[in-house]
């Protein structure tokens, strides 16, 4: 290993690239503790530290409970802080996480998703990220290396805006992304302090002027701090497009802002997903379109603030939608992005049926086949209307029956 | 595009072979892709990585279920794990073996090459790891990538003499099979 960032574009592993961009964020402060298939992110980082690449303080902690909580001092004390874990590990964070949005203090912290335990499972899917979505958060997810690299710089952008002062999750499919080498642009520094202002905090941890954060707040104030952190979430729906946009005109790449479609305008039949499956339907609906079948995709790269006017618009005019979860709100036989959607058209005027698919769990492969099999039930439901409102895609039934 | 599948046991660098062909793609003037098949990986257990290699931005994240070549870095996975499901017919396996092609088990209508990666691996690195050698033997079998690029790569990741041994068993295994 040696003390230099790499730079430049060329083929580097996923985990490798996320460690680059959070370290061009010059961050003051990162804290984080190892889980597979995190583990690689913290091992870049770690080693960025000692080698003196970068100049920031990396506090090594017994748990995630703990990582979290450093950040939260640190965040109070005005620094730019950084983290990344997983599943059990943001479960272990999760009374910090709710704290850490409450008090208002931006982060950045990469979500490898991965699966919730029991049973155990290492592999991909949204679970992990979905259990905080009622946190205070941002949460974004990425759809390949290039936008996990340029996603991470705009999360501080929109974060650490006096306007929002919201942590951000910046969410990458576990092993599908952080365990993948392919060609990323690697940021430049110079361009990245150009385009990303120092952390300027409304309020810090200062001995000269003493004040408290997250103080107890009885029945009078609570749902009034609650409310601020709503508005919070509202202006952060402008500031994730504009950062998207400034982006574009610093790097000339963009990603959509609180969304994303694919050939959306004239689609009978649009398919719903977040994260790397995004690449797999790009593939599946450019090879139906040569084929005449009236497909698109909406990407949802806003989780939380949930974008439900922008994607009320785009799938207004289709057929039907096909909302594919890599989660399960069990107890309810759907995935949260299907639900929600749902919710986000009951008091519009648009009747189109919305059907859902939890697809992927612990990292089941979704071939393009399970993609086109999902096309081809959306014909049916045109033809003949909705047989099952909701499904787990590629079960084995001989397991489950 | 096209799409490779490694095989190998934990232990023999498949991961890295993947990586290493995935970087050398990249050199040549091609979008790549590398990944592992994400199992538990144990010393001796039976593993997989993919490549895919196009002229194109690649997009596609799902396994590789229908390979253009496929790489076996130990002969005795042929016995244990179906190496050669979903080969395309107007495909390639390359078997690391100091058997024939017509004496191995393999039931594929695609074309088989072998190669004794691990006698190349004795001889000039001086140790069993014949990852980087199939590597050579699939740039010379395959003409999908340069011997050069690989070489490139194979130095870059092990500096020194390692890489430069490396180096020379990777141009042995292409000029054997380019020459065959």
């Amino acid at each position: 290993m040696t003390g230099k960032l790499k730079s430049g574009r060329q083929v580097v592993e996923g985990s490798y690239a996320v460690a680059h961009a959070a370290a061009i964020c010059r961050p003051d402060v990162i804290s984080a503790y190892p889980i597979t298939p995190q583990t690689h992110i913290v091992e870049d980082l770690s080693q960025f530290v000692a080698d003196g690449a970068i100049d920031c303080k990396y506090i090594n902690v017994e748990s995630e409970f703990s990582a979290l909580s450093a950040l939260v001092g640190a965040s109070a004390a005005g620094a730019r802080t950084y983290s990344a874990t997983t599943s059990q590990g943001l479960a272990l964070m999760h009374e910090v996480v709710f704290n850490m949005a409450g008090m208002r203090l931006p982060a950045v912290m990469t979500i490898v998703n991965r699966s919730m335990s029991a049973p155990i499972n290492i592999w991909n899917d949204h679970q992990d990220s979905m259990a905080e979505r009622d946190s205070g958060w941002i949460q974004l997810y990425v759809e390949d290396v290039q936008e996990l690299v340029d996603t991470t710089v705009q999360a501080y952008m929109i974060g650490e805006d006096p306007e929002v002062s919201l942590p951000v999750m910046v969410c990458m499919d576990g092993f599908i992304l952080s365990h993948v080498f392919e060609p990323v642009d690697l940021l430049d520094q110079k361009a990245v302090d150009e385009f990303l202002p120092p952390f300027k905090p409304l309020r810090t941890l200062d001995p000269e002027d003493p004040k408290s954060f997250g103080m107890f707040v009885d029945p009078e104030y609570y749902m009034d701090f609650r409310h601020l952190v709503e508005q919070a979430m509202e202006q952060s729906r402008s500031k994730i497009q504009d950062a998207a946009k400034s982006f574009e005109s610093a790097f000339g790449r963009y990603y959509g802002g609180l969304i994303d479609t694919y050939h959306t305008d004239d689609a009978e039949i649009i398919l719903v997903a977040m994260g790397s499956l995004v690449g797999t339907l790009r593939d599946v609906v450019d090879d139906l379109r040569s084929k005449g079948v009236p497909v698109g995709f909406l990407k949802v790269r806003a989780f939380r603030p949930f974008p439900a006017d922008e994607i009320a618009e785009a799938i207004a005019g289709a057929k039907v939608v096909c909302v594919l979860d890599k989660n399960i709100s069990l107890g309810t036989g759907e995935g949260a992005v299907c639900t929600e959607i749902k919710a986000s058209l009951y008091n519009s005027d648009i009747r189109v049926p919305v059907i859902g698919f939890v697809i992927g769990l612990g990292g089941r492969d979704i071939p393009v086949g399970t993609v086109q099999r999902i096309v081809s039930k959306a014909e049916d439901v045109i033809k003949h209307g909705i047989k099952v409102e909701n499904e787990f895609v590629d079960l084995k039934h001989s397991l489950v029956s | 595009m096209k799409e490779i599948r490694i095989h190998g046991r934990g232990g023999q660098g498949s991961v890295t072979a993947a990586e290493l062909l995935a970087i050398a793609a990249f050199e040549d003037g091609m979008y790549s892709q590398a990944f592992p098949s994400f199992g538990v990986e144990r010393r001796g257990a039976p593993v997989m990585a993919f490549v895919r290699l196009s002229d194109k931005k690649i997009r596609l994240r799902s396994q590789v279920y229908d390979p253009d070549y496929v790489i076996v870095q130990d002969a005795t996975l042929i016995e244990a794990v179906d190496v050669a499901r979903g080969l395309k017919a107007d495909g390639m396996i390359i078997v690391n073996t100091e058997h024939n092609p017509e004496d191995l088990p393999l039931e594929t209508e695609a074309a088989v090459r072998t190669i004794d990666a691990t006698g190349i691996a004795l001889d000039i690195i001086g140790k069993p790891i014949m990852n980087t050698v199939m590597l050579g033997a699939f740039a010379g079998a395959s003409g999908e990538i340069t011997a050069e690029s690989i070489k490139n790569a194979v130095r870059d990741r092990f500096p020194g003499k390692v890489g430069e041994k490396n180096a020379d068993a990777v141009q042995s295994a292409y000029d054997l099979v380019v020459g065959s």
